[in-house]
């Protein structure tokens, strides 16, 4: 096992496979139709390089809170928990691979979960490369120039949208419009989601507590 | 013998003992400590006094014959100090011997001349103009009087002629403030179009600075398609009333409204306190991290709850003004910039707490706070810590921008929790060109708007001082890559070029 990790590591070909699918992600952002079709079908993504983007993400996103300029956000660090704050990308982004492919998968997608992961990975791309230089950049702006950064910064998300949009469209092998149709229908599964979750945690803590005080009722007794 | 002794020691002990339990229950008494403000981030921070209790006095301790009975104004005037006793339809007039003692000087009852009624019925406030001529909010008997300095009537104003104002409405003057051309501005109960403005004259020249109406959208749109019937039912959006006014030593009035809700001060759809001009806009400025509206907190405390309420302010000669609420019975002092200075005060029997305080006023830097309910005058003068805070904002505002500074330093060794000192120490070193000092001090306390100017500033020297370098790193940045292009491009024609092709 250690051998054949230790062979990836030092395999060369397997390397430059990694770079070269990582230097696609930049030809995505700016072909997004042509290179997302190629990123499953032409097999030019891989999964570590989508993993290195999701990484890269959730780092700037870190990064923002303390490196920003206090202008545009001040943290409240005592109330700060690391790993919701992350979780408010994990948690959708998850959300969104499985609705979406529940959904397409019924639907004629073409793509596989896998796909639909690595694809939505390499959408997001735009989020570290616009907000790390604008975050570099708002510590050389008054509050006059605010402006520039929450344009530039809303601008990131929408590209990271419309990208991920794109994206789904070229792996399911959907047209334009049944693309927007399945889009909406993905969040709405992710809505149910939420609530099917919701309602399974309360039902965990109502079992649970039930349970606790049978016992505590049962210890009594006896 | 002896063993009495030990009975006699041990009871004094004991005794001792009880004072001391009583003396730390009084201290926890407060949530908080007796002083404190909010920060950035609306926490409460507990801060030295700035104010403190110096005296309080009843009735008796002012040997007063007839105790004061539900008293509703507090006016100063040079040395002295005015009480409407309203209960009992006549204003003590005090006299200040020294910093602690008062003496009554005359008791205002009635007056001479004038065409109705020569006594009061239920006077709310009083006011002394530059000429030393006496106004009286004649509440009961719905007038206002202009005396003279032996209280011989000069002029009465009556109800203001508007054909707006319904004409059953009784007058009913609350609080009135002179300028020095003696200008009549006047709050009335009942007239919420804003402050009833009577000219020299006594003709009534209008309204000025009224509060804008106020209500949701929800309610809005409820309106817009319930029948006429529903309408009538419902209330209409109405203008709020103020509660008090004072007019600061410029000449610009200073009001204050407690007919505020929640809502309303959190969106900013109406303001708590407002600086008036003359044409009756508000100028206050308002630089602080929220609005002044006292307190943040409006949640359940001791049987408290809501917005504070406030019933009076007064300006000092600093342009920092301390609002009264009396909902929660708390001192709310601002600096000229709207930032929050304190808060102190509470609920309560004890010096320096009230149960409903309706009247405050200054005399020099020592502030008076009446409370209607037990009838009781309370002093307070400034700490050691009041003073310097004081010191360093009137240094600033005299340009003495090094002074303040030091003096905000002292200030922060007293108190390093203060927003203010750090803002303040920026803001001197702002003006003596320290910007990278400066910037350091409003980044600590989030002053994002000292911030910038100070880093605007700091960002052009910078500029200015690596000018070279910035025009060596450009050109590099554009030549190098040229000039790298420019050799493969070089490199490639020669290893293309016809004449090394031997065998074509």
């Amino acid at each position: 096992m250690t051998e054949t990790i230790t062979a990836r590591f030092i395999n060369k070909e397997a390397w430059s496979k990694y770079i070269d699918s990582l230097k696609f992600a930049f030809y995505c952002l700016t072909h997004p139709l042509d290179g997302f079709w190629d990123l499953t079908h032409e097999k030019r993504g891989t999964i570590a390089a989508a993993n290195t983007i999701l990484i890269a993400t959730l780092i700037v996103r870190i990064m923002k809170l303390r490196y920003t300029s206090f202008i545009f956000i001040t943290v409240y660090w005592e109330e700060l928990n690391i790993f919701l704050y992350l979780a408010s990308i994990l948690f959708p982004l998850a959300l969104w691979v499985i609705g979406n492919w529940a959904l397409t998968t019924l639907f004629d997608g073409k793509g596989r979960l896998k796909q639909v992961y690595m694809a939505s990975c390499y959408a997001l791309l735009p989020y570290p490369v616009i907000q790390l230089p604008i975050m570099l950049l708002s510590n050389v702006v008054t509050v006059d120039e605010r402006e520039f950064y929450s344009v530039i910064s809303a601008l990131s998300l929408v590209y990271c949208g419309l990208l991920i949009i794109a994206a789904m469209g070229q792996i399911h092998e959907f047209s334009g419009g049944k693309n927007i149709l399945f889009t909406i229908a993905s969040l709405f599964a992710m809505l149910v989601m939420v609530f099917i979750l919701m309602l399974f945690f309360s039902m965990v803590t109502e079992g649970v507590s039930y349970i606790v005080s049978l016992v505590r009722e049962m210890l009594f007794r006896m | 013998m002896k063993r009495a002794g030990l009975i006699l020691a041990g009871a004094v002990a004991s005794l001792s003992l009880l004072a001391l339990c009583s003396d730390t229950a009084q201290a926890a008494m407060h949530e908080h400590g007796y002083t404190y403000r909010y920060d950035y981030w609306e926490d409460v921070q507990d801060s030295p006094d700035v104010f403190s209790v110096t005296e309080s006095y009843t009735s008796a301790d002012l040997m007063l014959e007839l105790k004061m009975k539900n008293p509703q104004g507090l006016y100063a005037h040079e040395n002295h100090l005015y009480i409407c006793d309203t209960g009992n339809n006549r204003i003590i007039e005090l006299i200040r011997d020294d910093a602690k003692h008062f003496s009554v000087s005359r008791i205002i009852d009635s007056f001479t001349g004038g065409s109705g009624v020569n006594t009061l019925s239920a006077p709310t406030d009083i006011a002394i103009s530059e000429d030393g001529n006496v106004f009286i909010a004649d509440q009961g008997n719905a007038r206002i009087l202009k005396l003279d300095e032996n209280l011989e009537c000069i002029m009465e104003y009556g109800k203001p002629e508007d054909s707006a104002l319904d004409e059953g409405v009784v007058f009913q003057p609350y609080k009135i403030a002179v300028d020095t051309a003696e200008r009549v501005y006047c709050v009335a109960r009942g007239i919420n179009k804003g402050l009833c403005k009577y000219e020299a004259d006594g003709s009534f020249s209008g309204f000025v600075g009224a509060l804008p109406a106020t209500y949701n959208l929800w309610d809005y749109l409820w309106k817009k398609v319930a029948s006429q019937e529903q309408l009538s039912k419902m209330t209409s959006f109405v203008p709020t009333e103020y509660d008090n006014l004072y007019m600061d030593y410029e000449g610009f009035i200073y009001a204050v409204t407690g007919n505020v809700k929640e809502e309303d001060l959190k969106s900013g759809q109406v303001t708590a306190v407002r600086k008036l001009n003359l044409i009756g806009n508000d100028i206050l400025v308002r630089n602080g991290d929220y609005d002044n509206y006292g307190d943040l907190y409006m949640g359940d405390g001791g049987g408290h709850q809501g917005p504070s309420l406030f019933s009076d302010v007064t300006v000092f000669d600093n342009d920092t003004y301390v609002c009264l609420d009396r909902n929660r019975g708390r001192a709310f002092g601002y600096d000229d910039q709207g930032r929050l200075m304190f808060a102190f005060g509470g609920n309560g029997n004890e010096d320096g707490c009230f149960n409903w305080a309706i009247g405050i006023d200054h005399i020099g830097n020592d502030l008076y706070i009446l409370d209607q309910q037990t009838a009781t005058l309370t002093s307070f003068s400034l700490t050691e810590f009041g003073q310097l805070v004081f010191r360093a904002i009137e240094e600033f505002d005299n340009g003495n921008y090094n002074a303040s500074g030091e003096t905000w330093e002292e200030v922060m060794k007293l108190n390093g929790n203060y927003d203010l000192a750090y803002i303040g120490i920026g803001r001197s070193l702002l003006r003596q060109k320290k910007y990278r000092e400066a910037m350091d001090y409003f980044e600590i306390k989030y002053d994002d708007e000292n911030y910038s100017k100070a880093f605007k500033q700091y960002r052009k020297e910078w500029v200015e001082g690596h000018i070279v370098w910035i025009v060596v790193f450009l050109l590099a940045l554009f030549l190098i890559p040229m000039a790298i292009g420019r050799f493969y491009k070089i490199r490639h024609d020669i290893e293309t070029a016809d004449i090394f092709i031997v065998n074509r």
